[in-house]
């Protein structure tokens, strides 16, 4: 099996997908934490396979494919915040059906916990964690909407 | 400028116009405040003083506010808010007093309590204190402090003590920024003021000082603001003697002062200022703590829509 469109045939080093998601130009080292994301138990019957420090020609990546799911909207501004480079590869039928660049969303709801063990969202209320999203340069950052800490180097240990 | 129902949060929802206008309003209210004048402004409304952590200077002088301009306080103290909401959360506390007063002021230990507080209800909301967070009553009556004892616009301001958790300075930054205010910030490295809070200034046009000098910070400046460091942030006690002792404002050390320095302090002081200083002409504290009372009314007066 070639794959027509691909001009890094030479390094596909994964069964190619019939169905389902490519996640391409991964932050390297990040895999394991987009992992978090589109891994939770239940959500995915296929093989996923996961390639670390894969070359590219800007330096360094990290691809994830998914055989069989295709990934939704949420889990795209979950990735977005840990790997802002990414580009999701819709697979049909063997070909890249679509191809999208990852958006850092303006503001998440429920997505990340925050930091600060005093903040009201982590308390026994009936409220989700928020935060306005701070986007840098790709360097991003979060404030949270009730207690203003912010949250930078770890947002992938505090996915919910 | 719409005040009714408007939920007193962060000093962030202030813009300068309705800044001014509190501190015009307090400033026609102080006769009232100092029982000169009677007044009838807050009468007919109930205003909840709900505090789950205990406080005297905050609480009372917003009961005194309300007295003054005879409305009715509807009172929990930190001990009976504890045994009245028995666990319950916040929320539902809220939920219940909506139903009983027609402004709700809210002391709570955890950051941003106060506006989710302020989502569960259209009852307006004061926040008198939420955690680490802000304070904004408190930065009202210190700038109203400021223009009626030193001046506001432009002040040259040091501010001392623990800047890195200390709720009432963070807030007061970023109100002075809308004062032209030069401001010197004074403290051990310890206890700086947080990065984002410095950015968030510079952000806003604002480029302070930092220094750990308190003999050379008060050099040339209008108002010296004191704020108390807590002896549980330093986990050795030696280092906490030596630093309180090294931003300890005495006498001796006003010698050389602006004759025309105002010394501030949102109290209650440990040691911060020695006693001695409270007989100079800097002193400023006690007169900063009542204007606690002319600003509440104010704020109060306004969000209850009893006064334009
Ligand atoms: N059928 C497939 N199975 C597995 N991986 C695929 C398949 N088709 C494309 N890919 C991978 O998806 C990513 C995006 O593919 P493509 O659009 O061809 O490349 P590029 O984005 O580098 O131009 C690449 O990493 C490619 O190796
Ligand atoms: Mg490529
Ligand atoms: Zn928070």
């Amino acid at each position: 099996m070639t794959i027509e469109n691909s001009n890094e045939k030479h390094e596909i080093r994964v069964q190619p997908i019939e169905n389902g998601t490519v996640i391409d130009h991964i932050t390297a080292g990040q895999a394991l934490n987009v992992l978090k994301i589109i891994g939770k138990p239940g959500t995915s019957e296929g093989i996923m396979s996961v390639l670390i420090n894969a070359p590219s020609s800007h330096g360094k990546k990290d691809v994830i494919k998914i055989e069989g799911r295709e990934i939704n909207a949420q889990e795209f501004d979950k990735i977005a915040l840990i790997a802002p480079n990414a580009t999701i590869n819709i697979i049909r039928n063997f070909k890249v059906a679509s191809k999208k660049q990852v958006q850092i969303p303006e503001h998440i709801e429920g997505v990340v916990k925050c930091v600060n063990p005093n903040c009201i969202t982590n308390s026994n209320e009936p409220i989700k964690s928020n935060f306005t999203v701070n986007n840098e340069n790709r360097y991003v950052f979060l404030r949270c909407d009730y207690c203003e800490r912010i949250i930078s180097e770890n947002i992938a240990d505090n996915l919910l | 400028m719409r005040f009714k129902d408007f939920d007193t949060i962060s000093m962030k929802d202030f813009s300068r116009d309705m800044i001014d206008h509190i501190l015009d309003t307090a400033d026609k209210l102080e006769p009232i405040a100092k029982n000169e004048e009677k007044s009838d402004i807050l009468n007919g409304k109930i205003l909840a003083v709900l505090f789950f952590e205990p406080s005297t200077r905050t609480r009372m002088s917003f009961e005194t506010a309300i007295k003054r301009l005879n409305g009715d306080v509807l009172s929990l103290g930190a001990v009976d808010a504890s045994s009245i909401t028995k666990g319950e959360n916040l929320a539902d506390t809220i939920r219940v007093i909506e139903g009983y007063a027609d402004g709700i002021i809210l002391r709570h230990p955890k950051e941003g309590s106060a506006k989710m507080a302020a989502e569960m209800t259209s009852t307006p909301v004061i926040n008198a204190g939420d955690g680490a967070g802000h304070h904004p009553t408190q930065t009202f009556l210190d700038l109203y402090t400021m223009r009626r004892e030193s001046r506001l616009e432009g002040v040259k301001i040091a501010i001392a003590g623990d800047l890195k958790y200390g709720r009432t300075v963070h807030s007061l930054c970023y109100a002075l920024s809308h004062y032209n205010a030069d401001i010197t910030l004074v403290s051990p490295k310890e206890l700086r003021m947080p990065r984002e809070i410095i950015r968030d200034l510079k952000n806003r046009g604002i480029e302070v000082k930092q220094t750990d000098s308190m003999e050379d910070a008060i050099q040339d400046v209008d108002v010296l603001y004191v704020t108390r460091i807590q002896k549980e942030r330093f986990p050795d006690p030696a280092e906490y003697q030596r630093v309180s002792t090294s931003l300890q404002i005495t006498t001796e050390l006003l010698k050389n002062a602006n004759p025309d320095l105002k010394i501030m302090h949102p109290l209650p002081r440990v040691n911060e200022i020695d006693s001695g200083v409270d007989f100079t002409s800097h002193a400023c504290y006690f007169k900063q703590s009542f204007y606690g009372v002319p600003v509440r009314m104010a704020l109060l007066s306004l969000i209850m829509g009893c006064i334009e």
